[in-house]
This record gives structure tokens, C-alpha cells and sequence, in this order.
């Protein structure tokens, strides 16, 4: 059973393997799991969306909110906030050059890697929660394997550059450039990071995967050196010219054409 | 004379005891490779979200509840997208969105720098190349732009 909606800006889709032999009673807990992921989503999106006048983040920002005053959520986003800037280099910050705070670039992992221990919590063991190209994949697929990934080609929609599997409930993670523009920037100098147009991490969970995977497409070319450094992390960079740089354990985790 | 050693001294000590913070400090933090992920905050009832999940103030559509589609496959309208034209074609089964393809999608993501001269001598390099779209899931950042939003609220807008 898969479902997507829209939601935090992004399609959502999550895909719960079906129990073999399990009938109406299996097909109802897997749909009233999925309604209960997706109202996760969208309360977190309510707390965090800066686009929504009446979130909290929006209320921070014209401030509306003393910090006495946050919820326990925005606190604890806050607080991971500043140990990924710490844990790289400044290259992560929620902060922009306007001094508005944007913690959408964690919120989203941290919200995916939530939604799947819903999940996982419901006795669901094979499923994953994909938002906007983020993943988080548990268990096995419909044929018992191992979930496939691709990695989008940049330059052709129906394409995939790579294929990957996750058999250790890996997250997988993809920063790029390409369709919304130069989204993410250095704030080390303000300028756009475009030299690379795609960097995917896997990591040993999605919201891990995605924090280094926007830090470290931040950093430009050294952005697959820095993946290379944390242990239990992999990573396919994609620049213009149309060269790929991996790390060195990435091949464990690509397989070849199917 | 004894004045500038009590000097040196108390200034090796300040050394010592910054030195000593910064390494305590450095290890505390665990350099981020295990952070604690908090459990889940108790959710919202189910029948309270389910109506509000509507247009957004960011333009966004939603699928929430059942049967709000009709089935069928809806081809959305062209859309810019920045490098160029994209399309999606959304897939409704049982009342639900189920699917999101593009037809249409910018063949020119744009950049012009030359990067040759770049070399990263540990990593290995390789050039790109088109594998099968036969995979269980697809991770890549296409789907955050207005022009997604805005062909995929078309492509909607047809399923009522």
C-alpha cells in the first residue's frame, strides 16, 4: 500500500509491503498508520513551515514568541541545530543573512526519521517514508529484497545515475541545485555553492544523511571529502561537467543494472 | 627579573587551563556522529487534521482524506522551471494520489563552470551514466519547486 500527498511543500510518499494472507483487518492498520504518519507531518509542518503566518517559527521570527514560551519541539530543533553547526564547521546554520532562523533544513530528516518510528512502533517492518527525495527505508521490499534507490540523473527526470540498496535500514539523502536554483548557499561567504549540482549521502539514518548531505553540498568541492571523513557515511557527487566523485565505500551500497 | 618569570608562569597556567576546556569541551560534544534522535511528540487526533490539510498559504495542494480524487491518470500544465519547461502526470487510485511522473522535465540545468581542472586525488572518479528507472524509490531534490507545485495542482484540479 503506498500513499503520497503534498505537504511541507514537497510530495510525501510512504509504502507500507503488505502482510501476506492478511486480509481487511492487515489492510486497515496499514491505512489508519499511514493517515497517522501523514498528520505527523502536518503537524510539524504547522510548528515549522515559514511560509504559515500562524506557525511558531513565524512567530519567532516577527517576534511574537518569547523563548520561554517555545514548545518542546522547537527547542529540541534548536538545540540540534547548534551541534550540527558545531559538527561542520559552520557550514550548517539555521540562521540566514537576514537573521531569520530557517530550520527547515533539519526539520525535514529529523520529521522523516519520526515518521518512520511511528511506524516501526505501529509493528510495521517493512515500509519507507520518502519526502521530497529523502528516504528512510526499513526492512524489505514486496519481492523480499532489499529496498532499490535511485539517484535522480540532474539532467533527465526518467534517468537514474545510480542504483543502491539499503540492507541496514540506511537513510539516503540528495542535496542538489538543479530545478529550484540555487537553494542552498555558503554562509561563509554568502555566495551560491553551484559548482556541484548533486551530492546524495547515505548514513546510517535519514536525518543523518540529510544534515550532512545540505552541509556538505554547501561546501562545494570539498563537500565529498567531508562525507569521506564521518565514519559510516558514503557519498555520490555530481558536478556540471558531468563527473561523478565518490567515497571510498560508496560500491559497497551501488549495484549494477537491474 | 623574578617578576617576569611569576609573569610566564601564571600565563603557561591560563594556557594550560584553556587548552584543558577546549579539549574537554571538544570531546563532550561528540562530533556529531550520534545524536540523540528524541522520541516522537504525542500527535494530534487524526480527525482534527484531516480537515485542515487543505491549500496552503505556500501553494500547496493536499490529498488528505479518502476518496477525494477521482481515479484516472491527470496530466498537469506546462510549468517554468527556472532551467526550463516540467510537467507532472499524477496517478489517482482508490480516491488517493498514488504516483507522480514527469513527461516533461528541464533538459539543461544550466551552470557553465568549467570544473576540469578540479582534482580530487583520493576519490575516485567516474562519468555519469544512465542506469534503469526499475528501482523501488527515486532520491534526488526535483520535487520542491513552485513549477512541481504548480503542475502538479493543475494535474489535481482535473481529478474533482
Amino acid at each position: 500500500m503506498k500513499e503520497t500527498r503534498i505537504l511541507m511543500g514537497m510530495p510525501i510518499s510512504i509504502e507500507i509491503i503488505d502482510a501476506p494472507g492478511g486480509g481487511s483487518a492487515d489492510e486497515r492498520r496499514r491505512t489508519e498508520a499511514i493517515a497517522k504518519a501523514f498528520d505527523y507531518f502536518t503537524h510539524i509542518d504547522e510548528i515549522f513551515s515559514t511560509y504559515k503566518e500562524t506557525s511558531e517559527i513565524s512567530a519567532i521570527n516577527s517576534g511574537r514568541l518569547a523563548r520561554e514560551e517555545w514548545s518542546p519541539e522547537m527547542e529540541l530543533i534548536f538545540t540540534l541545530a547548534e551541534e550540527t553547526k558545531r559538527a561542520t564547521n559552520g557550514y550548517f546554520d539555521i540562521k540566514k543573512a537576514d537573521g531569520m532562523y530557517d530550520p527547515s533544513g533539519l526539520v525535514k530528516g529529523w520529521a522523516i526519521w519520526n515518521a518512520a518510528q511511528l511506524l516501526i512502533k505501529e509493528g510495521f517492518e517493512d515500509f519507507y517514508v520518502d519526502a521530497g527525495g529523502d528516504i528512510q527505508a526499513y526492512g524489505r521490499n514486496a519481492d523480499g529484497d532489499p529496498w532499490t534507490v535511485g539517484i535522480r540523473s540532474p539532467w533527465n527526470v526518467q534517468e537514474n545515475v545510480q542504483i543502491i540498496s539499503t540492507a541496514h535500514n540506511e537513510g539516503v539523502a540528495t542535496s542538489g541545485t538543479y530545478i529550484r536554483g540555487d537553494h542552498i548557499y555558503d554562509p561563509h561567504t554568502g555566495a551560491a555553492a553551484n559548482a556541484i549540482i548533486s551530492l546524495t549521502v547515505i548514513g546510517p539514518n535519514v536525518y543523518e544523511a540529510d544534515r550532512f548531505a545540505t552541509a556538505a553540498f554547501a561546501m562545494g568541492q570539498d563537500g565529498i571529502r567531508f562525507i569521506e571523513s564521518l565514519p559510516g557515511f558514503e557519498g555520490y557527487m555530481i558536478n556540471n561537467n558531468r563527473i561523478a566523485t565518490k567515497t571510498t565505500g560508496w560500491d559497497n551500497y551501488q549495484i549494477s543494472n537491474i | 627579573m623574578k617578576s617576569s618569570i611569576t609573569k610566564y608562569i601564571i600565563g603557561a597556567i591560563v594556557v594550560a587551563v584553556i587548552a584543558a576546556y577546549a579539549i574537554f569541551s571538544s570531546n563532550s560534544q561528540n562530533n556529531g556522529q550520534l545524536a540523540i534522535i528524541p522520541p516522537l511528540p504525542s500527535l494530534p487526533s487524526t480527525s482534527s487534521s484531516s480537515s485542515s490539510g487543505g491549500s496552503t498559504a505556500s501553494g500547496s495542494a493536499s490529498s488528505s482524506g479518502t476518496g477525494q480524487y477521482k481515479d484516472g491518470t491527470y496530466t498537469g500544465s506546462l510549468a517554468d522551471a527556472f532551467y526550463g519547461q516540467l510537467q507532472v502526470i499524477a496517478v489517482i487510485q482508490g480516491g488517493k494520489l498514488s504516483n507522480i511522473t514527469f513527461p516533461q522535465y528541464p533538459s539543461n540545468p544550466g551552470h557553465t563552470i568549467d570544473e576540469s581542472r578540479t582534482s580530487l586525488p583520493v576519490l575516485a572518479q567516474e562519468a555519469v551514466a544512465a542506469q534503469s528507472a526499475n528501482v523501488n524509490i527515486v532520491s534526488g531534490a526535483t520535487q520542491t519547486s513552485q513549477a512541481f507545485q504548480q503542475s502538479l495542482a493543475s494535474a489535481l484540479a482535473q481529478a474533482h
